[in-house]
C-alpha cells in the first residue's frame, strides 16, 4: 500500500490547486491556472490508480479488507462520540476516487478547450478543484459527520459552478434551485445523522454498522422499540438518510433540480451531474448498507421503488425533451434511478448481494459513458451554439471524432453488448429478476425507452436533415477536446470485461459472476427495438415524430411539461405556502411581532428615562443597586430556598 | 526551598522583574517612548514564552500559595493578553507621556492577578484582589486630559473600594463561622447556616462585581467608555479572565459544600446578565460602550460553563477565556486605532469602513463573529463547550435561554458589521496606515480566532490539566 501521505495527498492536491487558483489565479496565473489544476489533477488521479492497484492486488485472505489510513480525532464529545476526520479505504471508495479523479482529469484537460478565453477562467478551476476535493473527501470519510461536512461542500462548490455564468438570470435561478433543493434534503440527513448516531452512540461508520447490525448490542433492539407514528426510531434514521442522498442523486421527487442545473457549463454538468455528485446519494446508501438491510429492510424497499419509479419517469420524459443536455439530465437520472433500485432490491452478504455489486458496477460504467455523453454534447453546443435539438443534424462529417464516440455511449447506455452499459445494465436485471419480479419489468421497460431516447438524440444531432451552417464562427474542437473524448470511448467501450464482482460485493468477499445468456435475449432485443423505433422516426427528416406526438395527445403532452411535477412544486411553494403560510406569517410578522416592537420602542423610550435614571453616572446610586442586590441575594437564600 | 521557591514562583519573579527594570528605566535617563515600547513588548513575549517552562505542583508558605500545571496554564493566557495588549495598543502607548508608569501599573494589576490565582488562604485572596484592583483605577485615569477618564477612574476606585469593604465583611464573617482563613480548612467546617451563607454572599459580589454581573455591574460602561482603550481591553480581558479563573477555583475547591446555593446563584445571575448585557449592547451608539455591554452579556455565558461543577466545566471556562481573549483583543484593537487617529468612537462612524480600511474591517468582522459565537470562529466552539457543560447539569430551558441570548447578540453584532461593510457613507473613515505592531498584534487575534477552535487538541491539553489539578 502507499503511504498516508500519498493516499491524502489524493484529495489535498486538488484542495491546493482550488487555493493557489483562488488566490492568486486572476491576478498572477491567467490561463496558466487551467495548467496547473490539471497537473495536479493528474497527479491525483495516478496515485488515486495506483491506491487502487495496490489495494486490490496487496494479499487479503478472501476479504478485501476496511483499512482506516489516516483517523484525526477532530472533536471530542464524550469517551465514545468524537467527530473524526479520516481515510476509510474499502472496495467501494477505492473504486470512487478512481472514478472522481478519472472524469475529473477528463474535465480539468477538456475545459481548456471548452472555457478558452473565458475572463473567469482561474476561478472556473479554482471552483474545479474545490469540487474535487470536497468529493473526494466525501467518499474517502470514515465518519459520517465528515461525510456530511463534505455532503455541504460539495453542494457549495456545486452551487459555485452552476451559477459560474452569474450574469445569465437562468444560471442563477439554476444554481439557487439546486442548492435550496439539496438543502431540504439535506435537513433529513442531518436529522438521520443524529438519529442513528444516538442509537447506536457512534458517528464512525465502522462502528456504527457494526453496533446497529450486531443482535448482542442491543442498541438496535432499544431503538427499534422507541418508535415514532408507528416506525421505529432507527427506521426513521435510514429513512431520513434515504433522503438526504435522493436529494443529491435527483431521486423522484427531489430530482426537479436537475434538469435546470444544466445551465453550468457543460464540462461541470459532465463532472457534477453524471459522474460524481449526484452518485453521491447511492454511494451514501451503499456506504450504510449493511444497516439498511440488515436493521431496516422496509427503508431498502422503499429506496428499490423510489428507484425504479425515478428510472421509468426521467426515461418517459426524456424522449419528449429537445435540449440535448435535458434529455442527458433526465436520462442520469433514470440512470442513477437503476443504480438505486439495485441496492434495493439487493441483500447483504453472499449471491444474494448481486444487486449491491451490480449498483457499483453501474455506478462505474455510468460514469465513463454519461460523462462522455455529456463532453461529446459539449462539442456539438461549442460547434453549434445551441442546445435544441431543432439546430442540429448531419453534423456527423463536420464532427467525426464526436460522432464516433457519441455512438458508442449511446451504444453502451443501450445495453448493447459487448459494451460496458451492457454487463452492468444486465447484471442489475438478473438481481431484480431475483427479489422482485414488478421491479424487474419496469426495469425492462425502462431499458427499452433508454435506447429509444438516446438514439433519439443521436439520430436528431448527427443525421437526420443535412447540416445548415448558421453562418456564425465555428470552432472545431481541439486535441484537448478530442483526447478526452477518446479516451472516455475506450473506457465506454471496454469497461464492463472488468469482473467487477470480483472487487466489490456487499460483504467484501468476492463474488463469481456468471453470466447468462439466454436471460440477456430479452433486455437486449427491446434494446434493438428501441434503437430501430427511433432509427425509424430520426433518421430522416419526416414528420413521424409529430405524428406520433399526436397519437399520443395528452400524454405525450404531460410527458413534455415534465409530468407537471414543477407546476405542483410550484403550486405548493407559491399558492399554498407562500399565500397560507407566508401571508399568515406576514400577517404576524406586521401585526404581531411590528407591533411588539413598535410597543417595545415606545416602552424603550419610556422606560429610557427610568434606565437613565438607573445608568445615571451617579456613583453613589450604583453603591446602592450593589447593595439592594446583594441582600436580595442574601434573603433569597438563606430565607426563601433554605 | 529556595529552589522550590524560584520555581513554583517564576511567572511572578519574572514579572517583578519586569516591573523593577522599568522602574530603573524611569529613574534613569529615560528611552525614547518608541525604543521603549518596542523593549517592553519583546520582555512581555519573552515572559510569555517562559510561562511554558518549568511548571510544576507545589505550595509555599504553608498553603498561602499554590500552584499546578492547570494554574500556570491561566497565567500563561494572561500573560499572552498583556503582549498583545502591547501591540495592539502600540498607537496610543506612544503617545503617553509616561509610558514606563503605564506598564509598571499594568504589570502590577497583573502580578496581582497571579497571586490571585495562586492563593490558598483568605489573606493573600484579599491582598491579591486589591493588588489586581487599584492600579488599574489608575490606569483608568491615564488619559490625563479627558474629564471623563478621570471621572471613570473616580467611579472605579469608589465602587471598588465600597466592593472591598463588603468582600473584607464577608471574609470576617467566614472567619468567625470557620475560625480559620486557610482554603482547605475551610472547606472543611462549611456548613448551611445563615452566617455562613451571608458570608458566602457578600464574597460571591464582589467576584460579581468584577466580572460585571448583572446587578453589580453599573460601573463597567462608564469606566470602559471614559478609560483609554489599552486599560479598557486590560479590563475587559484581562481582569475578567483572571476573575473567572480565581472564581470557579473557589467555588469548585472552596466552597464545594454549599454547590447547592452557587449553582442557582450562578443560573439566576447568568440569565440576567446575558439579557441585560444584550439589551443594554443593543441600544448602544458609542463603540466602547457596546463592547463594554456585549462583554457582560459574554460573562453570562461563562457563568452557565461555571454551573457545571465539573472538570468539564473549568475546561470549557478556561478554553473560553482564551477564544474571548483573542476576539475581544482584535475587536478592541481595532476601535483603539479608529479612535486614536480619528477620534471617531460611534457605530454611525464605521459605515463604509471596508472602503477604506478593508483588513481593519475583516479583523473587526472576524472578531464580532467570534464573539456572536458563528461557526467555524473559535466563538462558536467556545460557546458550543461552555454550553454542552452547562447541559449536563442545567435543565433544557436553560440551554434554550442561553441560545436565545446567542441570537439576540447575533442582532446587534451583525448591526455593526452591517455597518462595516454595506452601508454607504459620504465620509467614511480615511484610509489609516497600521505600524507593525499594531498590525502584528491584530493578525495573531485573527489567527487565533480562526485557529484555536479547529485545534481540538487544546481543548484536550486543557481538559488533561484540568482533570489533573
Amino acid at each position: 500500500m502507499p503511504g498516508t501521505l500519498l493516499i491524502a495527498l489524493i484529495p489535498l492536491l486538488p484542495l491546493a490547486g482550488f487555493i493557489i487558483a483562488g488566490l492568486f489565479g486572476r491576478k498572477y496565473l491567467g490561463r496558466s491556472a487551467g495548467y496547473l489544476g490539471t497537473a495536479l489533477m493528474l497527479a491525483s488521479a495516478l496515485l488515486a490508480i495506483y491506491t487502487a492497484y495496490s489495494y486490490f492486488t496487496a494479499p487479503n485472505g478472501g476479504e478485501y479488507p476496511k483499512i482506516k489510513v489516516l483517523d484525526l480525532t477532530w472533536l471530542q464529545f464524550s469517551d465514545h462520540l468524537s467527530i473524526n476526520m479520516g481515510i476509510l479505504l474499502d472496495p467501494i471508495s477505492v473504486m470512487m476516487i478512481v472514478v472522481v479523479t478519472l472524469i475529473s482529469l477528463m474535465v480539468h484537460i477538456y475545459s481548456l478547450a471548452y472555457l478558452k478565453g473565458e475572463e473567469r477562467f482561474p476561478t472556473y478551476y479554482a471552483y474545479l478543484g474545490l469540487f474535487t476535493f470536497s468529493m473526494l473527501g466525501l467518499v474517502l470519510a470514515s465518519n459520517i459527520f465528515q461525510t456530511y461536512i463534505f455532503w455541504e461542500l460539495v453542494g457549495v462548490s456545486s452551487f459555485l459552478l452552476i451559477g459560474y455564468y452569474y450574469d445569465r438570470p437562468s444560471a442563477v435561478a439554476a444554481c439557487k434551485k439546486a442548492f435550496i433543493v439539496t438543502r431540504f434534503a439535506d435537513l433529513g440527513f442531518l436529522i438521520g445523522i443524529l438519529i442513528l448516531s444516538n442509537a447506536s452512540g457512534t458517528l464512525d461508520f465502522d462502528t456504527m454498522i457494526s453496533t446497529l447490525t450486531s443482535p448482542e448490542t442491543g442498541a438496535a433492539q432499544k431503538s427499534v422499540a422507541a418508535s415514532f407514528l408507528g416506525f421505529s426510531a432507527l427506521t426513521w434514521g435510514a429513512a431520513l438518510v434515504f433522503i438526504g442522498g435522493a436529494g443529491k442523486s435527483a431521486m423522484f421527487p427531489l430530482h426537479i433540480w436537475l434538469p435546470d442545473a444544466m445551465e453550468g457549463p457543460t464540462p461541470v454538468s459532465a463532472l457534477i451531474h453524471a459522474a460524481t455528485m449526484v452518485v453521491a446519494g447511492v454511494y451514501l446508501v451503499a456506504r450504510l448498507f449493511p444497516v439498511f438491510a440488515v436493521c431496516t429492510p422496509g427503508v431498502l424497499e422503499m429506496v428499490g421503488w423510489v428507484g425504479a419509479i425515478s428510472a421509468i419517469i426521467a426515461a418517459i420524459i426524456a424522449c419528449t425533451q429537445t435540449d440535448i443536455k435535458r434529455v442527458l439530465a433526465y436520462s442520469t437520472m433514470s440512470q442513477i434511478g437503476y443504480m438505486m433500485f439495485a441496492l434495493g432490491v439487493s441483500k447483504y452478504g453472499g449471491e444474494a448481494g448481486l444487486g449491491y455489486t451490480a449498483s457499483m458496477f453501474h455506478l462505474f460504467t455510468h460514469a465513463m459513458f454519461k460523462a462522455l455523453l455529456f463532453l461529446g454534447a459539449g462539442a456539438v453546443i461549442h460547434y453549434v451554439h445551441s442546445n435544441d435539438m431543432k439546430d442540429m443534424g448531419g453534423l456527423r462529417k463536420q464532427l467525426p471524432v464526436t460522432h464516433l464516440t457519441f455512438l458508442i455511449a449511446c451504444l453502451a447506455i443501450a445495453g448493447v453488448p459487448p459494451l460496458a452499459g451492457f454487463f452492468s445494465k444486465e447484471e442489475i436485471l438478473l438481481a431484480a429478476h431475483h427479489h422482485n419480479m414488478a421491479i424487474y419489468w419496469i426495469a425492462l421497460l425502462t431499458s427499452g425507452l433508454t435506447a429509444f431516447y438516446m438514439f433519439r438524440l443521436y439520430f436528431s444531432i448527427f443525421w437526420s436533415k443535412p447540416y445548415q451552417p448558421h453562418g456564425e464562427h465555428h470552432h472545431h474542437g481541439s486535441v484537448l477536446m478530442t483526447g478526452p473524448l477518446v479516451l472516455l470511448g475506450i473506457g465506454a467501450a471496454f469497461a464492463g470485461l472488468i469482473p467487477f464482482g470480483h472487487f466489490v460485493s456487499s460483504d467484501r468477499i468476492p463474488l463469481a459472476s456468471h453470466f447468462d445468456l439466454s436471460f440477456s435475449v430479452l433486455p437486449v432485443a427491446l434494446g434493438l427495438l428501441g434503437i430501430l423505433a427511433a432509427m425509424w422516426v430520426y433518421a430522416r427528416q419526416s414528420d413521424r415524430a409529430d405524428k406520433i406526438a399526436a397519437a399520443m395527445g395528452g400524454l405525450y403532452k404531460s410527458a413534455y411539461r415534465k409530468f407537471y411535477i414543477d407546476e405542483v412544486y410550484q403550486f405548493v411553494t407559491k399558492k399554498i405556502l407562500f399565500n397560507i403560510v407566508g401571508r399568515t406569517a406576514a400577517w404576524f410578522d406586521r401585526t404581531i411581532v411590528d407591533g411588539a416592537v413598535n410597543m417595545t420602542g415606545t416602552a424603550t423610550q419610556k422606560i429610557a428615562a427610568g434606565i437613565k435614571k438607573i445608568q445615571s453616572g451617579k456613583v453613589q446610586q450604583y453603591a446602592v443597586y450593589f447593595l439592594t442586590g446583594m441582600i436580595l441575594l442574601a434573603v433569597l437564600f438563606i430565607y426563601l430556598l433554605k | 526551598m529556595l529552589n522550590d521557591f524560584i520555581i513554583l514562583m517564576k511567572s511572578e519573579l519574572a514579572v517583578t522583574v519586569i516591573i523593577f527594570l522599568l522602574l530603573f528605566i524611569k529613574i534613569g535617563k529615560g528611552m525614547k517612548n518608541e525604543t521603549l515600547l518596542s523593549f517592553i513588548q519583546v520582555l512581555l513575549l519573552i515572559n510569555f514564552i517562559g510561562t511554558f517552562f518549568f511548571n510544576e505542583s507545589g505550595n509555599l508558605f504553608g498553603d498561602m500559595f499554590y500552584t499546578t500545571p492547570l494554574i500556570a496554564f491561566q497565567k500563561s493566557i494572561l500573560s499572552l493578553g498583556v503582549y498583545i495588549i502591547s501591540l495592539v495598543c502600540a498607537d496610543w502607548l506612544k503617545k503617553t507621556p509616561h509610558l514606563p508608569e503605564y506598564f509598571i501599573l499594568m504589570l502590577s494589576a497583573l502580578l496581582g492577578m497571579f497571586f490571585l490565582i495562586s492563593s490558598g488562604n483568605l489573606l493573600i485572596f484579599f491582598l491579591a484582589l486589591e493588588l489586581s484592583t487599584i492600579p488599574v483605577a489608575a490606569m483608568a485615569n491615564f488619559d490625563l486630559d479627558k474629564k471623563r477618564s478621570s471621572e471613570g477612574a473616580m467611579k472605579m476606585i469608589l465602587s471598588s473600594a465600597f466592593s472591598s469593604g463588603i468582600l473584607l465583611f464577608g471574609i470576617s464573617l467566614l472567619y468567625g463561622a470557620t475560625g480559620t482563613i486557610s482554603f482547605p480548612a475551610i472547606t472543611e467546617q462549611l456548613n448551611h447556616s445563615p452566617l455562613v451563607i451571608l458570608a458566602f454572599v457578600f464574597i460571591f459580589t464582589s467576584f460579581a462585581f468584577k466580572l460585571s454581573i448583572v446587578p453589580f455591574h453599573f460601573w463597567t460602561a462608564d469606566v470602559y467608555e471614559g478609560s483609554p482603550v489599552a486599560t479598557t481591553a486590560f479590563l475587559s480581558v484581562i481582569s475578567k479572565g483572571a476573575v473567572s479563573f480565581i472564581l470557579i477555583t473557589t467555588l469548585y475547591r472552596v466552597f464545594s459544600p454549599l454547590q447547592d446555593i452557587w449553582y442557582i446563584m450562578l443560573i439566576a445571575l447568568s440569565i440576567a446578565t446575558m439579557l441585560i448585557g444584550n439589551l443594554f449592547a443593543m441600544r448602544q451608539q458609542n463603540m466602547k460602550r457596546f463592547l463594554a455591554f456585549s462583554s457582560i452579556a459574554q460573562v453570562g455565558f461563562i457563568l452557565a460553563g461555571m454551573s457545571s461543577f465539573s472538570y468539564i466545566g473549568i475546561t470549557s471556562v478556561v478554553y473560553f477565556i482564551l477564544i474571548y481573549l483573542f476576539s475581544n483583543l482584535a475587536a478592541f484593537g481595532v476601535v483603539s486605532v479608529i479612535a486614536d487617529k480619528t477620534g471617531k468612537e460611534n457605530i454611525d462612524d464605521y459605515k463604509g469602513l471596508y472602503k477604506t480600511n478593508p483588513f481593519l474591517s475583516w479583523i473587526l468582522a472576524l472578531a464580532l463573529f467570534s464573539l456572536a459565537g458563528i461557526p467555524p470562529t473559535a466563538g462558536f466552539f467556545g460557546k458550543l463547550f461552555l454550553l454542552t457543560s452547562a447541559g449536563s447539569k442545567a435543565s433544557y430551558w436553560y440551554i434554550i435561554v442561553a441560545a436565545l441570548n446567542m441570537i439576540i447578540s447575533l442582532y446587534y453584532y451583525l448591526r455593526v458589521i452591517r455597518a462595516v461593510f454595506m452601508d454607504k457613507n459620504e465620509q467614511p473613515v480615511e484610509k489609516l496606515t497600521l505600524s507593525p505592531s499594531v498590525k502584528l498584534g491584530l493578525i495573531l487575534c485573527g489567527i487565533g480566532i480562526v485557529v484555536v477552535g479547529l485545534l481540538s487538541w487544546l481543548f484536550d491539553h486543557i481538559q488533561v490539566l484540568a482533570m489533573h489539578q
